[in-house]
């Protein structure tokens, strides 16, 4: 079903995205970018003691695109990197796989729905892989192909 | 609501076996033919019978089956020799499609006639493959890239056209049909131009051939370029054009079987036109079937074709400027085929994805066209883009679907 998919929560944090705004005293960053349709995503990041202290994105896309990249910079607040990569990973599983839904997402279970619709999996991950290569200091641009 | 013009499409659409199904419980509506087109049953017979019947390499075998199918090959030749008018069967070289024919003609035209300083010119509205093999060259060559503009309608700037023109012009290369706004180019006009100047132009056709009678020698365009898979053949097949004389003079692109006369480690001779640009064996089953795909359009007539996409278009323009918040991008004077749009406060993605689910195949995206995308203001685009045997009952139904996309986003 339609609905599944477009979830209020993602209605909402795509027309008023969260944290959408550069961040000026980042110290890790980095640029994703979906060839395939063209959407586009800055990730910023403050962690200090391996600890994220805020994170902020920009970018231009789909709901989808731009309601996942909202609701990580908000679960990913206080979190350590090691949380982050393994959050990464089930959020993946989340989307990917037809295993029961992990009960420790939270808010990022509105994403299920995106598991019915393979074609758009690449729209709710890049922000997720654009938090990646900032994580691991990968410099340049990555992609999503 | 009956079509105005004479075309059966209740008949043609039996004719396409595809048409007759169902996508997430709703009839399909095909709405993305600029993508790729359907096949006709007698396409997809073509193809069994070839492998079934008559499968052998060309112009090599002595035995029945070999000269059966060189027989189909070269006929198939000829069916596209007269399907663009051209003056004979030299001038039609098989590729595999459109993109190959443009980076032909950019690899053995462009790299034996452009040098440093030296221009190609195209338009701001091309498909990446019209832009991105000139840009390789004129890397290679130290040469330069020249862009003509469009107006807000998405129709060419004729009188900037002129002006970019120089006596370092090597070559004009721009669509027929533009594929991301559905703009019919004056291309008589381009070539005339062109020509004044000594300027040759190759013409990007892939846009244009399944929706209008296309003469070459009417045109009088150097080059010609076109796709099997959007004319109802099959994919991995396409055709370059060229005028006998500059083929002639241009130098082979692959090397390999059929494309030779004699080879000995010293001396290799090349074979004649076409065989000089067709080296190794062809998409032979392709070429059968873009034949097929001839007849059959051949049978219906292109000008039928034309004159009811033509009532489509103009009713599928009138029935999305009526819906609120729906922009039309692309809305030049003279079209074909498609219709280009953005909703707003919803992304092209999620309305295709939305018109998927009730049916509607539509391509949402950039359409290989990121320049023409950045010229509009917009990041990508829904792209309707109609075939003949699309009815006004598939309208109705992309606008009864654009009203879903915007009940889902409540706009």
């Amino acid at each position: 079903m339609i609905n599944d998919l477009y979830q209020e929560t993602i209605l909402d944090h795509s027309r008023r995205p969260r944290n959408f705004q550069l961040l000026e005293d980042a110290n890790r960053k980095a640029e994703g970018y979906n060839p395939l349709c063209g959407d586009q995503c800055k990730v910023f990041l403050k962690e200090h003691d391996g600890v994220i202290d805020k994170v902020t994105f920009q970018g231009a896309g789909c709901a989808i695109s731009t309601a996942s990249a909202s609701l990580m910079t908000e679960v990913l607040k206080g979190k350590t990197v090691g949380e982050a990569e393994t959050l990464l990973a089930k959020f993946h599983d989340l989307l990917t796989t037809d295993q029961p839904l992990p009960k420790d997402l939270g808010k990022l279970v509105v994403f299920s729905g995106v598991r019915e619709f393979p074609a758009r999996v690449k729209c709710a991950t890049l922000a997720w892989h654009t938090l990646r290569a900032a994580l691991r200091g990968a410099g340049e641009a990555v992609s999503t192909e | 609501m009956p079509s105005a013009t004479s075309l059966d499409v209740t008949a043609i659409r039996k004719d396409f076996p595809i048409l007759a199904q169902q996508v997430h419980g709703k009839p399909l509506i095909y709405l993305d033919n600029a993508a790729t087109s359907q096949k006709p049953k007698c396409v997809i017979e073509a193809l069994t019978r070839f492998y079934q019947m008559d499968n052998a390499n060309i112009h090599r075998g002595v035995h029945q089956l070999s000269e059966r199918s060189t027989q189909s090959y070269e006929a198939a030749r000829g069916k596209v020799q007269r399907f663009l008018n051209a003056a004979n069967t030299r001038e039609i070289i098989f590729v595999r499609g459109a993109t190959e024919g443009i980076n032909l003609v950019a690899q053995t035209y462009g790299r034996t006639h452009v040098s440093a300083g030296d221009e190609i010119v195209i338009s701001a509205m091309e498909h990446h493959s019209n832009i991105v093999p000139w840009q390789m060259l004129c890397e290679e060559k130290g040469a330069v890239l020249r862009v003509i503009p469009i107006n807000d309608r998405g129709e060419v700037e004729s009188d900037q056209f002129e002006k970019l023109l120089n006596h370092r012009t090597r070559l004009v290369a721009v669509s027929h049909v533009s594929n991301a706004l559905g703009t019919i180019n004056p291309v008589r006009e381009i070539i005339n131009t062109a020509h004044s100047w000594n300027v040759p132009v190759l013409i990007d056709g892939a846009q244009a051939v399944p929706h209008m009678k296309v003469d070459v020698r009417d045109l009088d365009c150097d080059f010609y370029v076109f796709s099997g898979h959007k004319v109802f053949g099959p994919t991995g097949i396409g055709v370059l054009y060229g005028k006998e004389q500059l083929l002639e003079e241009m130098p082979p692109w692959q090397g390999g079987g059929d494309m030779i006369r004699s080879v000995t480690f010293e001396k290799t001779t090349y074979n004649e036109l076409p065989y000089k640009f067709e080296a190794g064996t062809p998409d032979i089953a392709g070429v059968i079937g873009l034949g097929a795909a001839i007849d059959y359009l051949d049978q219906i007539g292109m000008d039928a074709v034309a004159a009811h996409e033509h009532d489509l278009l103009e009713y599928g323009t009138r029935a999305l400027e009526n819906i609120s918040g729906l922009r039309l991008i692309g809305t030049a004077r003279e079209k074909a085929g498609v219709l280009s749009f953005v909703i707003d406060g919803v992304h092209p993605h999620d309305a295709g994805t939305i018109l998927d689910r009730e049916g509607v195949a539509v391509r949402a995206g950039h359409h290989c066209a990121q320049p023409v995308m950045e010229r509009f203001g917009v990041s990508a685009t829904t792209r309707a883009s109609l075939a003949f045997y699309n009815t006004r009952e598939d309208i109705d139904g992309l606008v009864a679907g654009i009203q879903k996309v915007k009940e889902v986003f409540a706009v």
